[in-house]
């Protein structure tokens, strides 16, 4: 529909002739022969498309176009808590921040820590993102079959996407108290010693992974469960006629039919976890030390931690991090359409 | 005597609400023209949750003094109110009228022009009524933005049952503290000490003990990771791998508290502010068992940071002229006797002391004279904002993710980047 509506305004723009045909005909012979009666002839035409995008397309200009320029004009300049404009009171304080040009990327990309950062960034990513998928397709495939008390599992499964994020992430970081926590107290019953779960840093990588993917399962799960159920029965049955076993039917049949459901959710999936702040920050802070720190958690930390704020730095971390994400859709993009996927 | 309260909070209520669309638009809000005080005061206070309680009461019963202002009172957590805070100041909405500030963030947020100067009279009262060392928190630049709320240090708590079961003596130096811990565990199958490895301000004695500190205002230098500081570091590691101490590197507080509480650990460093919270735990019922050391001496000398509160209006607030005067009356005597006797918080008036609630509290008699020991930080805006790079290396260097040099010489590139321009 958006598209069609689309083109016909682009065809309106490029010409008369084309348009002369298209519209009704009274407009177009009062407009004949001016480049601005064609536009406005186009929204003549079109008007009732034109209302119906607008307030759509300047919430997106307000919500997400107007910060999204914003910080990325900040990013080159030397914004900071001491420099920016603010209001006390009755008292205004004007902005006396500069143009600085592409410094601040320098100074981060000049900096080992954003590439550390970027290194667990994507381990963090990638393992969570092909744990979630695994696990997320073992209990789809284990769900998609009658039995008895089927719907009780699929709730069970999908519990943890019901409770809100910090929430579970709390209940997580109380279960892996070193001291006081219960993993811990049913491993001391089982004679083992006491887990740093969040202490040590590996262990912290470990636990802030596992949660994540505990989080994300239900996602992945019913996503992949309704790919499934959208594969017809009657391929099952013919390769079973065939002499298919259940690997080769699962090769074979499943995988493929799930496909473009799957490359959705690990696209999706993959922004989520790489963008994830509230795990990180909620369970572990970024620790121990800085060994679970990703990117965005440090972009928070340059803007809210250190005093003056540093609100440049900030935005130059966030359009990084945004460059990194628009260069994987692309590239993933362009994978997908080599494997003739349209998407 | 109750129906009296009723009658007032009645007539304060029917004040408020015959007052209360004038008093807020007006830009002398608060002020009405016969002098007396009448409007909202929005009280952000970052006390803990054993506190918390004590300081709503107090903070309202100012309307027994002002019947027509109401005070409301907001309890923010401490570790998050830095940031809360600066949020709510820059962008002016729903922004406190006064803040409960710990020392450290003062010439911060009055670098930044979030605070309203101090009355000139009460300023005057801060040089002469008050401890010298907590006045200087409050000042920034020769104005006085803060009036001093309490004041503190860090100290060894211990619980002298475990230690006389071992029969140990309360230990002085960290060699001594060693021993300790070795007898207890031998005795008692307790540890020694916590630690908290996830809270640098918990780290100050260590690098204080071997004469080094975070920086040097004076001559703008960094001195974190000079020599001294690699033995703080070195110091507080040993203490982990000795087996002396446990630490952790999240939730340090909560298993700090319990493990002591409970008398998992016979020792622990902390500040006045963990008195209320720890007589609440099964091993103080009988309040005598708390027992209070000066902290552990490393190879220089004994050494505690000067911490505290102090209490700050908002220069956008709407009624400056009532949160001044309830800032005033959160600091009086009074009320800082109050809070010794029930918190054994210290106060910051030096008459305070010669009030007999205050003598007699065993844990100000500790205290004072450890305050007034205690080492003055570096009074300057960024002060707050070096603690978080040193939690990150001090984090490192006591659970062993990094050695003592690196995490010093770490936190050293980090307070550089803080603060610009400094050797």
């Amino acid at each position: 529909m958006a598209a069609d509506t689309s083109r016909s305004v682009a065809k309106a723009a490029d010409g008369e002739t084309t348009l002369a045909a298209r519209g009704p005909s009274r407009t177009t012979a009062k407009n004949a022969g001016s480049p601005r009666g064609g536009l406005r002839r186009a929204l003549a035409t079109h008007w009732y498309a034109w209302t119906m995008a607008a307030p759509v397309v300047l919430v997106l200009g307000v919500i997400v176009g107007w910060p999204l320029v914003r910080g990325i004009y900040l990013s080159l300049t030397n914004a900071n808590e001491r420099n920016v404009a603010r209001t006390i009171g009755v008292r205004h304080i004007d902005a006396t921040y500069e143009f600085v040009g592409l410094d601040n990327y320098t100074e981060v990309l000049g900096d080992p820590v954003f590439w550390q950062r970027l290194v667990w960034t994507v381990v963090w990513t990638v393992a969570c993102v092909s744990l979630t998928f695994v696990l997320g397709l073992t209990l789809a495939t284990m769900l998609n079959r009658q039995f008895r008390g089927r719907a009780a599992y699929r709730m069970a499964l999908i519990l943890p996407w019901a409770v809100p994020g910090f929430v579970s992430v709390f209940a997580w970081r109380f279960l892996f108290n070193r001291d006081n926590g219960i993993l811990n107290k049913v491993l001391d019953g089982g004679g083992i010693s006491a887990i740093p779960w969040l202490d040590d840093p590996t262990w912290a990588k470990l636990s802030v992974i596992a949660v994540n993917v505990w989080l994300g399962i239900p996602f992945m799960m019913v996503a992949l469960l309704g790919g499934l159920q959208s594969i017809p029965g009657e391929l099952y049955e013919a390769a079973e006629m065939d002499g298919a076993g259940p690997w080769q039917r699962f090769r074979h049949i499943t995988l493929p039919g799930l496909r473009a459901v799957s490359m959705t959710v690990i696209l999706l999936s993959t922004i989520w976890t790489f963008n994830m702040f509230p795990v990180i920050f909620l369970l572990t802070r970024g620790g121990p030390g800085d060994s679970t720190e990703i990117l965005v958690t440090q972009a928070f930390r340059e803007a809210f931690i250190a005093s003056p704020r540093d609100f440049a730095g900030s935005a130059t971390w966030g359009v990084l991090i945004l460059g990194l994400l628009m260069i994987f859709a692309l590239v993933y993009r362009r994978s997908l359409r080599k494997q003739g996927e349209v998407w | 005597m109750r129906r009296g309260i009723a009658a007032t909070a009645l007539v304060a209520t029917l004040a408020l609400a015959a007052t209360a669309c004038g008093g807020d638009t007006k830009d002398d809000g608060g002020q009405k023209a016969g002098g007396e005080l009448s409007g909202t005061v929005t009280w952000w206070d970052t006390s803990n949750d054993a506190e918390k309680a004590s300081f709503q009461k107090i903070a309202e019963a100012f309307t027994a003094k002002h019947p027509k202002v109401t005070v409301k009172y907001v309890n923010v957590p401490y570790g998050d109110a830095q940031n809360k805070v600066k949020n709510a100041f820059s962008s002016g909405a729903d922004a406190p009228d006064v803040i409960r500030a710990d020392v450290g963030w003062v010439a911060d947020f009055a670098s930044l022009g979030y605070l309203d100067e101090v009355p000139a009279d009460t300023a005057k009262k801060i040089d002469t009524e008050f401890l010298p060392q907590a006045a200087a928190s409050g000042r920034f630049e020769g104005k006085t933005y803060a009036v001093p709320q309490v004041i503190d240090t860090l100290g060894l708590f211990y619980n002298k049952k475990m230690l006389a079961d071992a029969g140990v003596q309360p230990p002085k130096t960290l060699e001594e503290l060693k021993a300790a811990a070795t007898a207890i565990k031998a005795k008692t199958g307790k540890t020694g000490l916590y630690l908290r490895g996830d809270d640098s301000y918990w780290f100050l004695p260590f690098i204080y003990g071997e004469g080094g500190d975070l920086v040097d205002a004076k001559t703008k230098t960094v001195t974190v990771d000079n020599a001294a500081g690699v033995k703080g570091f070195k110091a507080a590691r040993d203490l982990v791998t000795s087996g002396a101490a446990v630490t952790n590197a999240t939730d340090g507080w909560t298993n700090m508290q319990t493990a002591f509480k409970s008398g998992e650990v016979a020792m622990m460093i902390n500040g006045p502010w963990a008195v209320a919270d720890s007589y609440a735990g099964d091993q103080f019922k009988d309040k005598s068992n708390l027992g209070v050391a000066p902290v552990p001496a490393g190879s220089a000398k004994a050494g505690a940071p000067q911490g505290g509160h102090d209490l700050a209006v908002y220069a956008g607030s709407k009624n400056t002229a009532a949160a001044h005067a309830f800032v005033e009356y959160m600091t009086s005597q009074e009320v800082q006797v109050q809070s010794a006797k029930d918190l054994s918080l210290l106060p910051t008036r030096t008459a305070a002391y010669e009030q007999p609630d205050v003598k007699s509290s065993e844990m100000v008699q500790f205290f004072k004279p450890a305050v007034d020991k205690a080492v003055e930080r570096a009074w300057i805006p960024e002060n707050g904002s070096l603690f978080e790079p040193l939690k990150v290396e001090y984090t490192k260097a006591v659970t062993g993710a990094s050695t003592p040099e690196d995490a010093a010489k770490a936190a050293g590139t980090e307070f550089r980047k803080i603060l610009k321009g400094w050797k």
